[in-house]
């Protein structure tokens, strides 16, 4: 009797026939576009036609719930393919595989441990596919583009939804497929070997299996160059969970019923649903015909002779251009994909322009989006407006007195609250929860439709899946679920127009319907869809109002913008010009400072030029970085020159500080006290990228913080110097301000030396100094003197106290120079009308990895850096609604309420991805800000290092903040 | 204690953590004069509550329990005026000392201003508005808190190997029934009549006929929450017996000896006063000696075994993590997983909502280390979230069986 092993994945249904000699007589393997039970079927019933009776097992992430209803033996994926790897394979040490949307590691040889990835690290083979899209190539192209790199990106390399948004921007920027395609792949190692290694070393035999792996050569390269081993792809290396279910005693089974029971399944499985959209015809007439009202007419551009006014909206991944006349109304229209292009579609557009309708007289011009400055650069185009104020003056047009504009387009979402005229609130989505128009197109086209179609089918939903509000990776999994339960394609298409409104409403904008307004504007592309716009309606329980425009609002703003601004001769390119127009795009290094970062030059023939991915003035303007106007930068500067010189003299030896999390505050203190205890002491300076790479492998959980994530890098850059001892303490209780009512650190930041300790082996033969200590309490010398005498016992307690006065008299210095430094900034600012912003997270913010170098943009973009720590210290302990008992909240909260008292100084909230504990501080530094109107602008930073959407954020701030202090 | 207003609520609403404990702590503080209801509505429309309510990013626990709050109000006419809520804080460096805030916030995002919210703390938080703890209620909810573990442990024991289906659970039924007929008399309360009670309890288990059966041991661990409460963790124990498992919870006992101890080993390690140690203590003493009472009526029927005391389980996390690591379960969690795996349950979940901020670090952050220490180990986390699906967790989990079941063969 054969044996049959079913192998149900996330994307594809595999089997295998093996006979009683454990042959493989038959195989193969399909994608099922989602339609499980379908495909099951079909496959069983093309089985049975050979075999009606045979022994059957099923396997796979999409296989349980299934092989349940039908009472076949089930066996889990991972395991099968450890029993098929034992059984095929010589000995094997580590074995990687890849699927649809799971990365697994299994090892072998000296203690089994498998490792799936987590909830979080979406990716892989659906990874792959999805970043294809973004690239406009085929899945299976990728490989082959990757062979023919040159040049490498970082992308992050967390997940799915984070890797997108570093790709999105350098495909705008220019960035050639083939570097990208193995970027992508680095991308994928990088994450399965820092997610799932957790400290485990990849070494011997490595075997790579499953479909991302088994078809892409160059990303076995990439694995084999990251963890410097050859590993191998075996033959069947598709097939193994289906050769291990099939190895692993199968009852014996017969086809015919498993069938019949699966015809069942289908039919009974439920799912959780919500209410449906609309409950008949009727009622979608009524619905279209009001929203059929908020038009803005056109002119057919042939009967229009005269001035006009052009507005250009080049966002992330579609372009739009609107041409006006003196009446607003339309003349011409465009919205297409940018891909990139975006120059030489507005050119061929011009072009067109110039030729067919010479009558036609474009008096002013403007652009705005992700590409304004690009465009303005190329095309000498009139006015750039930040994107917030173009939305809002399109949005006026419509509805004079609008209250609220949520826009959800292909990759963002973006809300404005409007308060007497002017944006009062702007939200964006973080780049964890983008699960806005590019997402229901992926979903799309997943499930081989296109986007309008596939929102369509949902308007007379009866059931629709409940998806609740989360973002794309979970989002994947759900639908899958939802379809295994047998929720119809309706359904599903009903249920992620909904989810997309929530995850606006409940993730993005945080409030409850009611706070949002009476006037709501409506638009983005995404609200074309009646399913989306009428799932909004019903959450919030208000009409809203939809333009006939939703998807060009920025271009008609930035119209009408040109046409409210009109200018003596406009300095667009005529057609001459245009066609004279040369570009040169230079990739190159800056070298202006450290840091040498990535630049693109965009060259122009007439000497114009636009540069991308700088973090600083410098090659733009050739002038230094205005670090007077920057805290930041100060500090680091400070905080650099804590570290003995070489030919320190160590009487007691040499002692390392990592430079990470809480260090940032207290290293002075350290420092001075061990120098004064007679140690030369070196620490690790400022995270990079390598440092990064280098610490990653022995990172226990990969849903930390970035922050946290950083130490491992430290310790491991430590550990290549000479040095004695490793000094980096617990802390459960930092330092207390007294701007609380109690002083801990988070569990992170107080514990992570626990980490330290259990999973980087190398510091067990160290002394690795990791003691719990409080700085803040009465017998802390004595305390302290314990624990290091344990490590260096001649060490005496007058010494140590004598050290201590030292170390409390170089951190309040340290205090006092930046104090001063801010008295300063905050000064010269005044003096020069520049707005001051407290950029206020954590002290570990400082890191330029970290942070992004944030500071250095925000200077850029005309305004000033202080900190919260300064700012704090001129504050004292207010009244919270949260529990304040943490000293770096206490610091937060206290600037927040200092910033209410000065017109010119505003918060801006630096917030770590993954940080719990922000939860809770966000909503409470927003409501003390709101106390007295003050604009909340929270930016979420992790290891993406693509600024654009905090440029666009910070612009919009710096905008509104500007036009509430002209009307005041 | 007359003086205490929280009395005066018609409807003292709880949130259902450990279905057994809590129902044996409502008739103890029924008895004691505040009207206490413990919530046990469960439909999906909880989460959705809590996700309106509050911040998405909030942990799990905060989100469910704030959820079933919100979606018991809604559905059940309770009076604003003579409602309140009640939660536990512990007021350490862990976000959930904030869920009290936070359910005062949500309740008031969703009209309901007027419902009190009070807090049962012994680190005098919320002085304004928490339930009066005084020593005769400490001593009451100690002997809650020793029936609760007992019959949960040894229900966990003896409902695999059942001959008869839903007996084990009739069994604890009528004890709960018993022993909160007796609490409110004033009863089972007392040293003498815990020990008596601990022993018929544990005889009365016993003698429920089993058979032989060949059951996979699987520990579970986590955060408090999730590790107990069926809505938090998608019925992970439901799961885990249909799966073929006996499985082992560690008690509330250990949770309530590591919240005492740390407040001494804080001492310890950082210095104060030492009257305080003293009291504290004292308290502690009293505790384990409950613990004892427990243990002993285990360890008299051979078909039990009885758990580790808690001093033994706190040694075990000396020679793994400092004893200073006390935010949210803290060393406690990373000792209990060990201390499994001493007993015979290696095979571990260690339940967290996702992104739990200590659990980075007792939790995932300290496996390698239980692994040096018990090669055979078999641990497997699991993050609980709104979205978080329920296929993606069994599917881990039936993972860690299956090299569970590879390691008995």
């Amino acid at each position: 009797m054969v044996k049959i092993g079913l192998d149900i994945g996330s994307t594809t249904i595999k089997y295998v026939v093996m006979n009683e000699k454990n042959e493989i007589v038959e195989k193969d393997y399909a994608r099922h576009m989602s339609l499980i039970t379908n495909k099951a079927i079909e496959i069983l019933t093309f089985l049975q036609q050979k075999y009606p009776i045979c022994k059957l097992s099923i396997s796979g992430s999409a296989g349980m719930g299934l092989a349940k209803y039908c009472n076949v033996h089930f066996v889990q994926e991972v395991y099968s393919e450890k029993i098929a790897a034992d059984q095929l394979l010589d000995h094997p040490d580590v074995i990687i595989e890849l699927g649809g949307e799971d990365a697994k590691i299994i090892f072998l040889s000296s203690g089994l441990e498998v490792r799936m990835n987590g909830s979080c690290a979406g990716g892989t083979g659906a990874f792959i596919d999805q970043m294809a899209l973004l690239l406009h190539i085929d899945g299976s192209e990728v490989n082959e583009y990757a062979k023919k790199y040159e040049k490498m990106y970082t992308i992050a390399s967390r997940c799915g939804v984070f890797a997108k948004s570093d790709i999105q921007p350098l495909i705008n920027q220019g960035a050639k497929k083939e570097d990208l395609a193995k970027s992508i792949f680095y991308a994928v190692a990088n994450q399965t070997i820092g997610g799932l290694s957790q400290g485990r070393e990849i070494k011997g035999k490595v075997i790579y299996l499953g479909g991302p792996l088994t078809f892409n050569s160059e990303l076995r390269k990439c694995f084999d160059e990251t963890l410097s081993i050859q590993g191998m792809c075996p033959e069947n290396s598709l097939y193994y969970v289906a050769i291990g279910a099939a190895l692993l005693d199968p009852r014996e089974t017969e086809l015919e019923d498993v069938i019949h029971l699966l015809k069942q399944y289908q039919k009974t499985s439920t799912y959780q649903c919500i209410d449906g959209l609309f409950s008949n015809v009727e009622e979608y007439e009524v619905f279209k015909k009001r929203h059929e009202q908020h038009v803005v007419l056109s002119r057919p551009i042939e009967t229009y002779e005269g001035n006009a006014y052009l507005g250009i909206d080049a966002g992330s991944t579609t372009l739009k251009i609107v041409l006006i006349d003196e009446e607003n109304r339309l003349l011409y229209t465009d919205y297409q994909p940018n891909n990139g292009q975006a120059i030489s579609f507005v050119t061929t557009f011009l072009k067109h322009l110039y030729k067919d309708y010479p009558n036609i007289h474009i008096v002013s011009s403007a652009v705005t989006g992700y590409g304004e400055e690009l465009l303005k650069a190329a095309l000498n185009i009139d006015w750039g407006v930040v994107e917030t104020i173009a939305h809002y003056t399109s949005a006026s047009y419509f509805i004079k007195d609008v209250d609220f504009i949520i826009d959800i387009g292909g990759q963002d979402i973006k809300c404005f609250k409007i308060k007497n005229g002017y944006i009062d609130h702007i939200f964006l989505n973080e780049a964890c929860s983008s699960g806005c128009g590019s997402f229901l197109q992926t979903f799309a086209n997943a499930l081989g439709y296109e986007m309008a179609e596939f929102a369509k089918l949902g308007l007379y939903a009866d059931k629709p899946v409940d998806l609740g509000s989360r973002c794309t990776v979970f989002m994947n999994s759900l639908v899958k679920q939802a379809q295994k339960d047998g929720a119809s394609i309706e359904n599903i298409s009903a249920g992620l127009s909904i989810s997309v409104v929530k995850n606006a409403l409940y993730k993005v904008i945080r409030t409850t319907p009611d706070q949002l307004g009476k006037n709501i504007v409506v638009q983005g592309g995404t609200f074309y869809n009646d399913a989306v716009l009428r799932a909004f309606e019903k959450e919030l329980g208000l009409d809203v109002i939809r333009p006939n425009i939703a998807g060009l609002m920025g271009a008609y703003g930035a119209a009408l913008y040109a046409k409210r601004h009109p200018v003596q001769e406009s300095t667009l390119l005529n057609l001459k010009q245009i066609e004279q127009m040369k570009m040169d795009i230079i990739d190159t290094q800056c070298q202006g400072c450290t840091n040498h970062c990535s630049l693109t030059i965009h060259r122009f023939e007439n000497g114009r030029k636009y540069i991308q991915g700088n973090r600083c003035d410098k090659p733009v303007t050739n002038k230094s970085s205005q670090d007077e106007y920057n805290i930041f930068q100060y500090k680091r500067k400070l905080l650099s020159q804590y570290q003995s010189k070489e030919d320190t003299n160590t009487k007691r030896g040499v002692i390392g500080i990592p430079l990470v999390l809480n260090m940032y505050d207290l290293l002075p203190f350290w420092y001075t006290l061990f120098t004064h205890l007679g140690f030369k002491v070196v620490t690790t300076g400022f995270s990079t990228q390598a440092l990064y790479i280098k610490g990653q492998k022995t990172i226990p959980s990969d849903t930390v913080c970035y922050p946290a994530k950083l130490v491992h890098g430290h310790i491991e850059s430590l550990l290549e110097q000479p040095i004695d001892a490793l000094f980096y303490p617990s802390m459960t209780y930092n330092l207390d301000e007294h701007l609380g009512d109690n002083h801990y650190n988070c569990p992170v930041v107080a514990y992570y030396p626990e980490v330290i300790q259990v999973n980087v082996k190398r510091l067990r033969d160290k002394k690795f100094i990791h003691d719990y200590i409080g700085i803040s309490n009465k017998q802390f010398p004595k305390k302290f003197l314990q624990v290091l005498n344990q490590y260096f016992k001649d060490i005496t307690l007058k010494e140590l106290k004598k050290a201590i006065a030292a170390g409390k008299e170089a951190y309040q210095n340290y205090h006092y120079l930046v104090d001063q430094e801010v008295d300063k900034i905050i000064e010269r600012s005044r003096q020069e009308n520049r707005q001051i912003i407290v950029l206020a997270g954590r002290p570990y913010h400082l890191d330029p990895k970290v942070d992004h170098e944030i500071d250095k943009l925000i200077v850029n973009l005309g305004a000033s850096v202080v900190c919260e720590d300064s700012i704090a210290r001129r504050s004292q302990k207010h009244p919270t609604t949260v529990i304040n008992q943490w000293t770096y909240h206490a610091r937060l909260y206290a600037a927040a309420y200092y910033c209410l008292d000065y017109d010119d100084m505003n918060l801006i909230q630096l917030v770590s991805f993954g940080c719990g504990l922000d939860a809770v501080t966000t909503d409470e530094v927003k409501s003390i800000l709101e106390k007295k109107d003050k604009i909340y602008t929270q930016i979420k930073i992790d290891e993406i290092t693509n600024l654009g959407a905090a440029k666009i954020r910070l612009r919009s701030l710096l905008s509104a903040i500007g036009e509430r202090n002209g009307k005041r | 204690m007359a003086k205490d207003k929280s009395k005066r609520f018609k409807h003292i609403l709880v949130p259902n953590m450990a279905p057994i404990h809590f129902e044996l702590f409502r008739n103890i503080f029924r008895h004691m004069g505040y009207q206490v209801d413990v919530l046990t509505n469960s439909s999906n429309n909880l989460i959705q509550e809590g996700l309106r309510y509050v911040h998405n990013d909030t942990c799990y626990p905060a989100l469910v329990v704030i959820g079933q709050v919100l979606d018991a109000l809604k559905t059940k006419n309770y009076d604003p005026e003579t409602t309140a809520v009640v939660l536990t804080q512990t007021g350490g460096g862990c976000r959930a000392s904030n869920y009290l805030k936070l359910l005062r916030k949500a309740l008031d995002r969703a009209g309901y201003e007027k419902v009190s919210v009070l807090s049962l703390n012994l680190a005098h938080l919320e002085k304004e508005n928490h339930i009066h703890v005084d020593l005769k209620m400490i001593r009451r909810m100690v002997a809650g808190l020793v029936y609760g573990d007992l019959l949960m442990f040894l229900g966990n024991q003896i409902r695999p190997y059942e001959k008869e289906t839903g007996k084990t659970d009739d069994v604890i039924e009528k004890w709960v029934t018993k022993l909160s007929h007796e609490i409110n008399h004033g009863h089972a309360l007392s040293i003498h009549s815990m020990k008596k009670y601990t022993k018929q309890i544990a005889h009365d288990l016993a003698t429920i006929e089993t058979e032989q059966r060949n059951k996979i041991k699987v520990g579970v661990v986590g955060e408090i929450f999730v590790k107990y409460s069926s809505v938090g963790n998608n019925n992970l124990e439901q799961f885990l017996l249909d799966e073929g498992c006996e499985i082992r919870v560690p008690g509330i006992m250990g949770f309530v000896l590591y919240s005492i101890s740390a407040r001494m080993d804080a001492i310890e390690l950082y210095g104060g006063s030492s009257i305080k140690h003293w009291i504290i203590r004292l308290l502690y003493r009293y505790v384990l000696k409950m613990e004892k009472v427990m243990i002993k009526a285990i360890d008299q029927e051979k078909k039990f075994e009885p758990m580790m005391p808690f001093t033994h389980t706190k040694e075990t996390a000396k020679k793994i993590i400092g004893l200073g690591a006390i935010m949210g379960e803290g060393w406690l969690l990373t000792a209990e997983m060990a201390v499994l795996c001493e007993e015979g349950f290696p095979n571990i979940i260690c339940t967290q909502p996702f992104g739990c901020l200590p659990n980075h670090i007792v939790g995932k952050g300290m496996i390698r280390k239980i692994k040096e220490i018990e090669p055979n180990a078999n641990i497997v986390p699991i993050d609980y979230d709104p979205s978080a699906t329920k296929v993606n967790q069994e599917n881990r989990i039936k993972l860690m069986l299956s090299v569970a079941r590879n390691d008995t063969k």
